[in-house]
């Protein structure tokens, strides 16, 4: 973890102490994209194309909801004031919500979900076999769990991206139509923010240039098969890892929160 | 456009290692791959297996219950084939 | 020829009546294949649709924990209607054209399914209530005489206990919690108690199938026999959460050892049977919309499918 760009040297924390304390708001990063992905996926429940999938997509959403549930509990301990998982998800504004951009994006056809699943799962896989090795035990923990779980997304989307690429004229049309407009959320993922650049450099945190190219190469053998032109010099949107986010965020957290909102400080 | 519909398969589940698998169901996919992946989503979403088998529906042969009288009934008086037939003296051990 | 087919119909039922499972290929009537069709893929289309009333609070569930366990829930029913869907298709009915009928507004499915869900309380009401009612239906026919059909229950109803009781226990949370959630539970009762008992269907003399399906033992009791059961065993359950359920005619007679309750708003029920319902038209219109937006994503996964078989066939080529 050497070569941390200059300008986050300001940025980086000069204890171990310091760095931990930057492990909150990545773990919260870490919820909220499990979350959010997880939620839009849950949209899909009751309209799949066919029931099988119907079935697919609800699974990898429970898994989903599962690991964001688990990175919350984490968070809620190293947050340690006595808040719960439910809290930090349900009590947080669009602008306190870390998530990447690529994870609120609307569902759109099958193929805009596709899309987006299949982009975030290749980083996401690659992720989590790092962070697994990584030396924060409990994140290790979860990620070992959850790689597992992100090593059948990542198959089953990239399935889909070549059945679609490589299908009908309709579906390679949908396909690119998606990619065109989501591939530009994709570059967030491996861009480091200030608070991962830190850990990258405490060495909590992976480096993601490494990721990057794993996921690269996934994404290249990925799309020859698809017959699908890999997108070249798109310029990439980033944000939602520092609270800025698409206009959609509000719209979904409106919708997940509004129970607790509404009547708060109860048990449900 | 074709109007057509994803192919059935049968799915058959090895619920722990050490057992046969298992006829459980069926279900549609467009190819063996999916099916099995289909069949895990499906089948398997409580623990219920370690090892997934699809076959196709179409290629399952089945015997005809016509038949069953001629298959099945002449095993009915070969007693002999049951160890349960033979007596064995109460001071034999072992087998 | 005419007392040849006499014999395999008696033969049949003597089966039947010995509790021998009939499976797939084996020789028939005609009518029981159809009663069967018509009878599972309702079944089917009850849990398909039904995904949607439950699946419209998915987004919404107000905790992490209820959002895992109402998308587990909903996905399961995806899992039923498959599993009864393929029970239907040993029969030689194609799931597609089942579907088409639905679609079309020719098959039937449970009128519960045709009300809205308003409240998070609905989804404890519909787990609680509705799957308690369905429980009771769906029990006995895991010894139905069609043995792809009792398998198929015996997968369901495993499940299905699960449904039960987390929708109990958020009725539970809610009758132990503040004034406004035990308003709630209370309201979500009193919409859903009366749909439930239709749930059951017409009374026993308005059942003119019955008595045939009894004897074919596709169905294992009357209507009227599961309502009162349902009554019976529903009113301690609500006794416990604290709830009132909305029927001034509702007391113990001791004499039955039962429930004497009101009589269902028999008009309503056949207006919702007949696609009245309140929600009837958006339900098969979210269906139909589902199935047509997934057709082009069907279609080419099999284009894919047959491209790839295309390309290893000429691979054999070359290399043979």
């Amino acid at each position: 973890m050497a070569d941390v760009p200059t300008h986050a040297t300001t940025l980086a924390p000069t204890s171990p102490a310091d760095a931990q304390a930057l492990l909150l708001p990545y773990v919260l990063q870490l919820a909220d994209t499990s979350l959010i992905l997880a939620h839009r996926l849950s949209e899909w429940c009751g309209h799949g194309p066919i029931l099988e999938q119907d079935l697919a997509m609800a699974n990898i959403a429970l898994d989903l909801l599962g690991e964001a549930r688990s990175y919350y509990q984490y968070a809620a301990e190293l947050e340690g004031k006595g808040r719960t998982e439910d809290d930090l998800a349900y009590l947080r504004s669009a602008v306190e919500y870390r998530n990447p951009l690529l994870v609120e994006q609307p569902n759109g056809d099958f193929a805009a979900t596709i899309a987006r699943q299949f982009l975030y799962d290749a980083f996401h896989y690659h992720l989590l076999l790092q962070l697994q090795q990584g030396p924060d035990r409990q994140l290790a923990a979860i990620a070992e769990k959850s790689v597992k779980e992100a090593a059948y997304h990542v198959k089953w989307s990239s399935e889909w991206v070549i059945r679609l690429g490589d299908g009908t004229e309709e579906s390679r049309r949908r396909l690119e139509k998606a990619l065109e407009s989501l591939w530009r959320y994709s570059g967030e993922l491996t861009t480091p923010n200030a608070t991962e650049q830190a850990l990258q450099a405490a060495g909590l945190v992976p480096d993601y240039a490494a990721i990057q190219q794993q996921v690269d190469a996934h994404v290249a053998r990925v799309f020859e098969e698809a017959t699908l032109p890999v997108p070249q010099g798109v310029f990439m949107q980033k944000g939602g890892k520092d609270g800025r986010h698409s206009e959609h965020l509000g719209y979904l957290l409106t919708e997940l929160q509004y129970l607790q909102r509404t009547y708060p400080g109860l048990q449900w | 456009m074709s109007q057509k519909e994803w192919p059935l398969w049968e799915v058959f589940i090895r619920s722990k290692q050490g057992l046969d698998h298992k006829h459980v169901g069926s279900l549609h996919a467009a190819d063996a791959e999916m099916a099995i992946q289909n069949a895990r989503d499906v089948y398997t979403r409580r623990l219920e297996g370690v090892s997934i088998w699809v076959v196709e529906s179409k290629h399952v042969h089945a015997s005809n219950p016509d038949d069953a009288a001629a298959f099945y009934e002449p095993a009915n008086d070969k007693i002999y084939r049951h160890p349960t037939f033979y007596t064995v003296p109460d001071s034999i051990k072992h087998m | 020829m005419e007392t040849l087919e006499l014999t395999q119909e008696e033969q049949f039922q003597a089966r039947i009546d010995a509790d021998t499972r009939i499976e797939p290929k084996d020789w028939m009537p005609d009518a029981y294949r159809k009663t069967l069709i018509r009878q599972i893929s309702q079944h089917a289309h009850s849990e398909l649709v039904g995904m949607l009333p439950e699946g419209n609070w998915i987004t919404r569930a107000p905790s992490l924990k209820r959002k895992s366990i109402l998308l587990a829930k909903v996905q399961d029913e995806a899992g039923h209607g498959l599993y009864l869907y393929s029970a239907a298709e040993t029969l030689g009915a194609s799931r597609d054209q089942l579907l088409a009928d639905l679609h079309a507004g020719k098959a039937k499915y449970s009128s519960i399914f045709n009300y809205p869900t308003l409240s998070w309380a609905d989804m404890g009401t519909i787990g609680w209530l509705v799957d308690g009612a369905a429980i009771l239906n769906q029990v006995p026919l895991c010894r139905t005489s069609y043995g792809p059909y009792a398998r198929a229950m015996v997968r369901v109803c495993k499940e299905e206990s699960f449904h039960q009781r987390q929708g109990f226990e958020i009725m539970q949370t809610l009758s132990e919690g503040s004034a406004e959630q035990k308003a709630m539970a209370q309201e979500a009762l009193n919409r859903w108690w009366w749909p439930t008992l239709m749930m059951f269907g017409p009374k026993d003399s308005e059942s003119p199938n019955t008595e045939q399906s009894m004897k074919w033992r596709i169905k294992r009791f009357t209507n009227d026999e599961l309502r009162q059961k349902f009554v019976d065993m529903m009113v301690p359950q609500a006794e416990f959460l604290g709830l009132t359920i909305p029927d001034p005619e509702l007391k113990w007679n001791e004499a039955k050892q039962g429930y004497d309750f009101g009589d269902v708003d028999w008009a309503e029920f056949w207006d919702v049977v007949k696609g009245n319902g309140p929600c009837s038209r958006e339900r098969l219109q979210a269906r139909v919309q589902a199935h047509e937006e997934g057709a082009w994503v069907r279609e080419a996964a099999l284009a894919h499918a047959e491209k790839r078989k295309q390309r290893a066939e000429a691979a054999r080529a070359v290399a043979a």
